[in-house]
């Protein structure tokens, strides 16, 4: 059955569902990404919120015009309107106000959903039984979509899309170092409101699938995905769109599995549960690969220490290094160094000898920098180089190398 | 308000010397909510030489650079650069931001932060080539800094952080070279890296002016210096105003005299 939904063989409408909402997905990752590293992930909050007393005050418009109330076209023409309004307030606070801008995000926020919730209200005393279906726009409901409902997402997605290809840089740019971007002469202000722009189209197009409280996930959790995965702008960006993409399927696929699945919840949940992967799994980032480098680090910290302390004639105190010392048999129990444990105590302290030659001269500068106390230096340089570090320091007695 | 501008070195800059600075700055004034920053600031920078702006902490230095650059809107004040309006002459400023003024951990290679200093020529859409990369690696070998091209930006101590930076700048191929304390919390290695680069650009001819905190170099490294306390207080060459009573007015007492006698100052 979840097979059949994921190969998009389980009817018209589903197909639609799960079309619509991956290439939405795609989007939302790719713009996401930009305002996660801009630091204003925060801001598609005050976004989506602020997108309900626009879509009530389009339906009433529209009924007084005539018009059905529920065309799509409109209820998003009219979202898009008071969220850029409710953005423009959450700028002016941040810039003009000593607020900042969460409490300014938190302000703009509530005020304009409890203004969205009234007018709902409003809406369904004046003209009962018409409103139905504006409630689904806080929690998204994909089943009564249309294809016309599914071409508007389509090509929303796909020129926002287009748009965060033909910015990537400027946007990079103004997220990493937006003092050095505006001394380049670009305009940050307007790059910003392009960012947030941006993340107001996805969140406007993905109403319907997802809702606005919701809309918010698909915007942050896959660029937090995907950061776990590459230290790259452009990567990141294609990680996260590729994440916010599969979620977006995945999820719309197990909803269509069975009536009571919600299709924007579901497909949250399964960003969420990539994040998770991610948050244990990836390497170097994730938790696991960061707690197994953390002991292995740890160990080599203890055996260094141990060799040098051998080479020295000092005791040994640590359990641990000594437990690691006879281990690798270069101890005995008793704190002792074999013959093993000689040579390479002797080793490490000549080592850390050369590393001071190569630490004090200019010319092995990139080397130097990579001292730690613990690599091994020929790690580091060639067999020429520690002869001549060698010869520096002269050949004392009784060093076996 | 004249008596206030009088603050001067006495040398009143003719008309021609205005249209050939490469940055002179009229009336500069800037302020955060009602308290000015920099008031009524009037600078003339030097052709080819090496400036320094001096003045303690909260002084408006960075503020300066910031309003000559447009990076902060000034409340009053006019900015001409190489004689013309700076919109129009910003291809030939580099700038170096205070390092640490970005995140650190931004997923960012050391190789894509120096083509960030070729937005201009790359604009939107063209795609970076082989040309670009080899200027930028060009840059990053002045700086000593080839072998880190492909490190994410989080593995740099602040010194290296610091070369990014100004191999970057390098790579605007600019003509006015403005950094904000390039030196600041640096290890000596750099400290004499970024000092070796800056040499070599003012024989090249370009213009240098760097916000600088540490008085004692101040001579070895500049030719002139530019003293704020958000009034400017003397501009000239290091031995008409490194002087110190114009220090003793620029920290207000703030250093002490023996201070000022280790910095075997010129002229007294």
């Amino acid at each position: 059955m979840l097979w059949d939904a994921l190969t998009l063989q389980l009817g018209y409408n589903a197909t639609l569902v799960t079309i619509g909402a991956a290439l939405l997905g795609v989007s939302a990752g790719v713009t996401g990404t930009f305002l996660y590293l801009r630091k204003r992930a925060l801001v598609s909050d005050a976004i989506s919120h602020a997108t309900l007393p626009g879509v009530a005050l389009a339906f009433i418009v529209m009924v007084a015009l005539g018009a059905d109330g529920r065309s799509l076209p409109g209820l998003l023409l009219g979202a898009a309107v008071s969220s850029w309004i409710g953005l423009l307030c959450v700028n002016w606070l941040t810039a003009r106000t000593r607020l900042a801008e969460d409490a300014a995000i938190g302000a703009v926020l509530s005020v304009f959903f409890g203004f969205g919730i009234v007018l709902l209200t409003v809406i369904q005393t004046m003209t009962a039984g018409r409103a139905a279906g504006l409630e689904g726009f806080l929690l998204g409901s994909t089943a009564g979509m249309l294809f016309n409902d599914a071409v508007v997402i389509a090509v929303g997605g796909a020129v926002t899309l287009a748009l965060v290809v033909a910015l990537r840089r400027p946007m990079g740019l103004v997220a990493f170092d937006p003092e050095f971007a505006a001394a380049s002469g670009v305009n940050v202000r307007r790059i910003d409101l392009a960012i947030m722009g941006l993340a107001l189209a996805v969140t406007v197009v993905g109403l319907k699938v997802v809702g606005l409280v919701l809309i918010v996930a698909m915007l942050i959790i896959p660029p937090v995905t995907a950061r776990f995965w590459t230290d790259r702008t452009d990567k990141m960006a294609v990680i996260s769109g590729a994440c916010g993409g599969a979620a977006a399927w995945i999820g719309a696929a197990i909803s269509a599995t069975a009536p009571s699945l919600p299709t924007g919840p579901i497909i949250v949940l399964t960003s969420f549960a990539l994040f998770l992967l991610s948050l244990l799994l990836a390497p170097n980032r994730g938790l696991l690969a960061v707690g197994m480098r953390h002991r292995r680090f740890q160990r080599r910290v203890h055996m260094r220490q141990g060799l040098l302390a051998l080479a020295q004639g000092q005791p040994i105190f640590e359990r641990f290094t000594l437990t690691l010392l006879r281990r690798a048999g270069l101890a005995h129990a008793d704190g002792v160094a074999t013959e093993d444990g000689k040579a390479r105590a002797a080793k490490a302290l000549r080592d850390e000898t050369r590393w001071q030659v190569v630490r004090a001269d200019q010319a092995f500068e990139s080397a130097a920098a990579l001292y730690d106390g613990l690599r091994d230096i020929e790690t580091v340089l060639t067999n020429d180089q520690i002869d001549e570090i060698d010869r520096r320091i002269g050949n004392p007695k009784g060093v076996a190398t | 308000m004249s008596l206030e501008l009088a603050a001067n070195d006495g040398v009143i800059p003719t008309e021609h010397a205005l249209a050939q600075s490469p940055l002179a700055l009229r009336g500069m004034t800037v302020s955060y909510g009602q308290t000015p920053v920099v008031f009524s600031v009037d600078m003339t920078v030097t052709e080819g030489a090496m400036t320094a702006i001096i003045g303690p902490n909260g002084a408006g230095k960075s503020t300066l650079l910031k309003a000559a650059l447009g990076i902060v809107t000034p409340l009053a004040g006019q900015v001409s650069v190489f004689g013309r309006p700076l919109a129009s002459e910003r291809h030939r400023i580099a700038y170096v931001p205070q390092r640490a003024s970005v995140d650190w951990d931004f997923p960012t290679r050391v190789i894509d932060v120096v083509l960030m200093g070729l937005y201009r020529e790359l604009g939107l859409l063209r795609r970076i080539r082989g040309q670009h990369r080899a200027k930028a690696m060009a840059c990053l070998e002045r700086v000593g800094m080839v072998d880190f091209a492909d490190r994410q930006i989080g593995q740099l101590s602040g010194g290296q952080q610091q070369r990014v930076f100004l191999a970057r700048a390098l790579a605007q191929e600019a003509d006015l070279y403005l950094l904000d304390e390039p030196f600041a919390g640096v290890d000596a290695a750099t400290e004499k890296a970024i000092i070796d680069v800056l040499k070599s650009l003012k024989q090249d001819g370009k213009t240098i002016v760097a916000v600088h905190h540490d008085l004692a170099t101040v001579a070895d490294y500049f030719d002139r210096v530019f003293l704020i306390n958000t009034r400017k207080i003397a501009e000239g060459t290091v031995a008409e105003a490194f002087t110190p009573e114009n220090l003793d007015r620029t920290y207000g007492g703030r250093l002490a005299t023996g201070q000022i006698d280790q910095l075997d100052l010129v002229a007294v």
